[in-house]
């Protein structure tokens, strides 16, 4: 049996399309596009099925800006194709502007059109509706968004928290097939995030839009998205269910990138996980082998007691208030971080014994990669 | 002139996101490389048939000496304005002294007259026949000794009267927009005032006073009518003089070679001093340059320093203006009105107004255009069509014309009968083409600062919603841009009705503008019949300074505040 990677797995898993099932609202296959020599999408393999939500994810320079903008027409890719509601709007010698595109785009700054009232900026993507029509379909919208009673007034009249909602409503008015949100939150209050997030989620859902939110806040990503799409240097590293990419990442960037993680290295015998603190798992399945790996633990799975005997001890305390993070230095030298209870404060240097917390499977990486299924025997 | 753009210099964009590489439209990216096209055909006309003549021989005789004066009269008017501007600058930042409050933009002033209408006031005040000279004799009789007036250190001094503030404002606006606390540092380090002024905040303006040095040196490259008053022959008088007496392209287009050669290096100059440095400092808290008082005689002497600039730039001649213009009322009061001014005022305004609207007009297509997509290729094309701001006017019509008669034989080539007809006569249409040339820059800077404001996401939400590009000029971009639209109309309307070789070299007969009346008048001494309308054009010109007061008194009390 092959060493079958998690990435792998992901993008593969990802690509239906058996006739009989509703049509996916957004495809991108192999899409492809570099800036000079700078790749900033690799032969990127995305589906998002009708009424989901997808978050996009990875550190500043990773392509999740220019996968948004491929898909909003907002830039041409060198290769691939990109599909809307079944409709190609961008492949070979094919190609649909933005303005022809079902595509709503919420920005950051909301782009609220400063000259028109609210009513009306809602209105602007209705121009070939009847009058009628517009004016219900502006009153509906705005209902959605509980503003209905704002529709006269202009922009710069509104919270930030009201624009976000003007600039949700006007994408929406035009029953796009994907809603587009680019960091949608980052240019709101702490304080009001959690609050208009939650607003956001909420109408996306209850109106069924399929949507992609490109955000760089991992708890927002994992807390908001149906999937979450991980992306690094151009290339969708893991695109799967919020579980999924925090308990069983698929690279060892996304282990590290999506919450705390460390890595030690370990190795599989007799289907069991040992590494420098003792025995960490089995590992069934894996009876046959005899492999090394590094195992990922995070802060949460590592639980640590007092043992002046164990060589092991703490460096560094931070309180985070309701929990506090110990880092622990091995005998090896090598560190591991615990979450502990906001009682438990252990002094630094503190000889503490490590161990991993009961029921973890906790993910294993041969090189960068997560490893699902032992390698095959050595010869 | 582009007072109120100038001060955007330097001013680095912000990065924002846009339309990317190959989503773009071809008909917007196409429209803006003819506009490069159409602005660039005057000036490349003039280059490739001024460097395909390789015989030297149509260069006309004095050359050397004219290039002489050039140089002479650049570097002389440059220095002048350095003194002039950095020092009033540096006394109204470091002192407080009667007035100041008042004269930190009243000083501004001098801007609004043009260096053609102070010269011949100064011209009729010191010349032999003037008021001063006649005094003097009187006094201390026939023999008495005084300065040439007509010459070239006459022409510096107006010149660096009227251009001096160029200077002052970006310097000011320099020293304003430095982070207090470098002047700090400097301070807690054991600089005196004078040496931090020296050592640190002088050095940091230098890209700024570079960029103002700049703005004179082109002015005085491209100055027409006072470098004649004066008897001063520069290169770009040499082309309207040499097309005018020979109707000779070939030696016309040399000459505006060398013209542009020395428009190129004033840029390349600015470039070059201003280096590498990229003094870009944002606010931050401290206590910087602190206003010390000046009691006594030492304040009263700042004020009189300062009174002394205005005075002569501004206060004196158009007092000296309007006394003509009353005195030539009262003696001859049916002269006055002229019925050919009105008429003169008619073209001059009729051909500001086509031409601000056509330049605004191609401002707002291609900075629409820009945002429809389009490479860097087209951006480039873009920025293609402000180079036209730096050709002396003289060296735009020679071009306009060589433009006209390539397409004269063009026609006839093809067939028509006496081409367009345009060259022989002489148009308003090849005014207008002209002025575009020239004025298309302050224009398009004006829309595309306020096109930088309006955030790209705003087009792009346009777009996402349905929007066709001409949907998107008419009912997002437009609606924004207004108040740009409104600068750049007001700022070619002005340099328009001030503009003076486009019009003399490309009229056709009979067709006379303000500008040119005041030129031929003062030409001819008639002093007092060319007051009224030289008031006129000081009067339109005061408009921009306007714009400049609200600058200026930004940037005091930013500084100026405790």
């Amino acid at each position: 049996m092959d060493v079958m990677t998690g990435a792998a797995a992901a993008a593969s898993g990802g690509l239906a399309g058996s006739p009989g099932e509703p049509i996916p609202a957004l495809v991108l296959e192999g899409v492809s596009k570099s800036y000079g020599g700078v790749v900033a999408a690799d032969s990127l393999r995305l589906e998002a099925a009708l009424g989901e939500l997808l978050t996009l994810i990875g550190p500043s320079g990773c392509g999740k800006s220019t996968t948004l903008r491929l898909v909003a027409g907002l830039e041409r890719p060198d290769e691939g194709t990109i599909r809307i509601a079944g409709e190609v709007v961008s492949g070979h010698r094919q190609w649909q502007p933005p303005e022809r595109r079902r595509v709503g785009l919420v920005f950051q700054d909301h782009a609220l059109f400063p000259h028109l009232s609210v009513g009306n900026n809602v209105a602007f993507g209705l121009d070939k509706h009847s009058r009628a029509d517009r004016t219900a379909r502006v009153g509906e919208v705005l209902d959605m968004v509980r503003l209905s009673h704002l529709a006269a007034r202009f922009p710069h009249e509104l919270s930030g928290g009201e624009q976000q909602r003007v600039a949700l409503a006007r994408a929406l008015a035009p029953k796009p097939a994907v809603v587009l949100l680019d960091e949608p939150f980052s240019g709101l209050d702490e304080n009001l995030r959690a609050q208009v997030r939650a607003d956001t989620v909420a109408v996306l859902r209850e109106t069924g839009t399929t949507a992609m939110l490109v955000t760089h806040d991992q708890t927002e990503a994992l807390s908001v998205g149906d999937r979450v799409v991980v992306m690094r240097n151009g290339v969708i590293e893991q695109a799967d269910t919020p579980q999924q990419v925090f308990e069983s990442p698929a690279t060892r960037f996304v282990a590290s990138f999506m919450g705390d993680a460390d890595f030690l290295p370990a190795h599989v015998r007799d289907a069991l996980l040992t590494c420098e603190i003792g025995v960490v798992s089995t590992v069934p399945g894996w009876g046959h082998c005899d492999v090394d790996v590094d195992v990922v633990l995070r802060p949460h799975e590592v639980a640590i007691a007092v043992d002046p005997s164990s060589p092991a001890r703490v460096v560094a305390v931070e309180y985070h208030g309701a929990f506090v993070l110990h880092t622990v230095m091995l005998g090896s030298g090598q560190t591991l971080r615990s979450w502990q209870p906001h009682s438990v404060r252990h002094p630094i240097d503190t000889r503490v014994a490590v161990t991993v917390v009961p029921g973890i499977t906790p993910t294993l990486l041969v090189g960068d990669e997560a490893v699902t299924s032992p390698p095959p025997p050595r010869p | 002139m582009t007072q109120p753009v100038v001060l955007d210099r330097g001013t680095k964009q912000p990065a924002r996101p846009r339309l990317g590489t190959g989503s773009g439209r071809p008909a917007w990216s196409l429209l803006i490389l003819v506009i490069a096209i159409l602005v660039a055909t005057p000036v490349l006309a003039v280059v490739v048939d001024g460097l395909t003549q390789a015989d030297a021989t149509n260069l006309p005789r004095g050359i050397g000496a004219m290039v002489l004066t050039t140089l002479v009269l650049m570097i002389g008017v440059g220095v002048g304005t350095l003194v002039i501007g950095c020092g009033l600058a540096w006394l109204v930042t470091a002192y407080r002294f009667p007035l100041r409050d008042i004269l930190v933009w009243l000083l501004v002033l001098p801007l609004a007259m043009p260096a053609y209408i102070l010269g011949f006031v100064f011209l009729s005040t010191f010349d032999v026949a003037g008021p001063v000279q006649t005094g003097l004799r009187s006094v201390f009789g026939a023999e008495v000794w005084f300065p040439e007036v007509r010459s070239l250190p006459g022409a510096i001094v107006v010149m660096s009267l009227t251009l001096y503030p160029y200077v002052y404002l970006l310097t000011r606006a320099a020293l304003a927009e430095q982070a207090p606390e470098t002047y700090d540092a400097a301070r807690t380090l054991g600089a005196g005032r004078s040496r931090a002024f020296r050592r640190v905040l002088l050095p940091l303006a230098r890209p700024s006073l570079a960029a103002g040095l700049a703005l004179v040196m082109m002015e005085t490259l491209t100055d027409f009518a006072t470098v004649q008053y004066f008897n001063v022959q520069t290169v770009s008088v040499g082309v309207y003089l040499v097309w005018k007496g020979t109707f000779n392209f070939h030696s016309a287009t040399q000459l505006s070679v060398l013209v542009l050669m020395f428009a190129v290096a004033v840029l390349a100059g600015e470039r070059l001093m201003r280096g590498r440095a990229r003094y870009h400092q944002k606010g931050g808290r401290g206590q910087g340059l602190q206003q010390e008082r000046l009691t006594g005689w030492r304040g009263w002497g700042a004020t009189s320093l300062c009174v002394a600039a205005l005075g002569a730039g501004f206060v004196v001649p158009v007092a000296q203006l309007l006394i003509w213009a009353i005195g030539d009322a009262i003696s001859d009061p049916a002269g006055v009105w002229d019925p050919r001014f009105a008429d003169y005022l008619a073209n001059s305004l009729v051909v500001a107004l086509i031409a601000a609207a056509a330049c605004v007009m191609l401002s707002l297509l291609m900075g629409h255009g820009l945002r429809m997509g389009g490479g860097r290729f087209v951006r480039a094309a873009a920025q293609l069509t402000t180079f036209g701001y730096a050709v002396p006017g003289a060296v735009v019509g020679i071009g306009v014309l060589l433009a006209f008669a390539s397409l004269d034989s063009a026609l006839r080539a093809i067939g028509v009968e006496g081409g367009t007809g345009l060259l022989v006569t002489g148009s308003v249409l090849g005014i207008l083409y002209a002025y575009v040339v020239r004025f298309l820059a302050p224009a398009y800077q004006a829309v595309d600062a306020s096109f930088s404001k309006v955030s790209p996401t705003m087009t792009l939400s346009a777009m996402s919603l349905g929007a066709k590009p001409i949907r998107i000029l008419r009912r997002v971009h437009l609606p924004l841009v207004r108040p740009g639209v409104a600068v750049a109309l007001v700022l070619v309307m002005i340099d328009a009705v001030k503009e003076l070789p486009i019009v003399l070299m490309l009229r056709p007969i009979g067709f006379t503008t303000v500008s040119v009346w005041v030129y031929q008048l003062a030409n001819e001494n008639f002093w007092q019949r060319a007051a009224l309308p030289a008031l006129v054009i000081v009067a339109v010109a005061v408009v921009p300074v306007f714009f400049l007061f609200r600058q200026v008194q930004l940037v005091d009390t930013h500084r100026t505040v405790d």
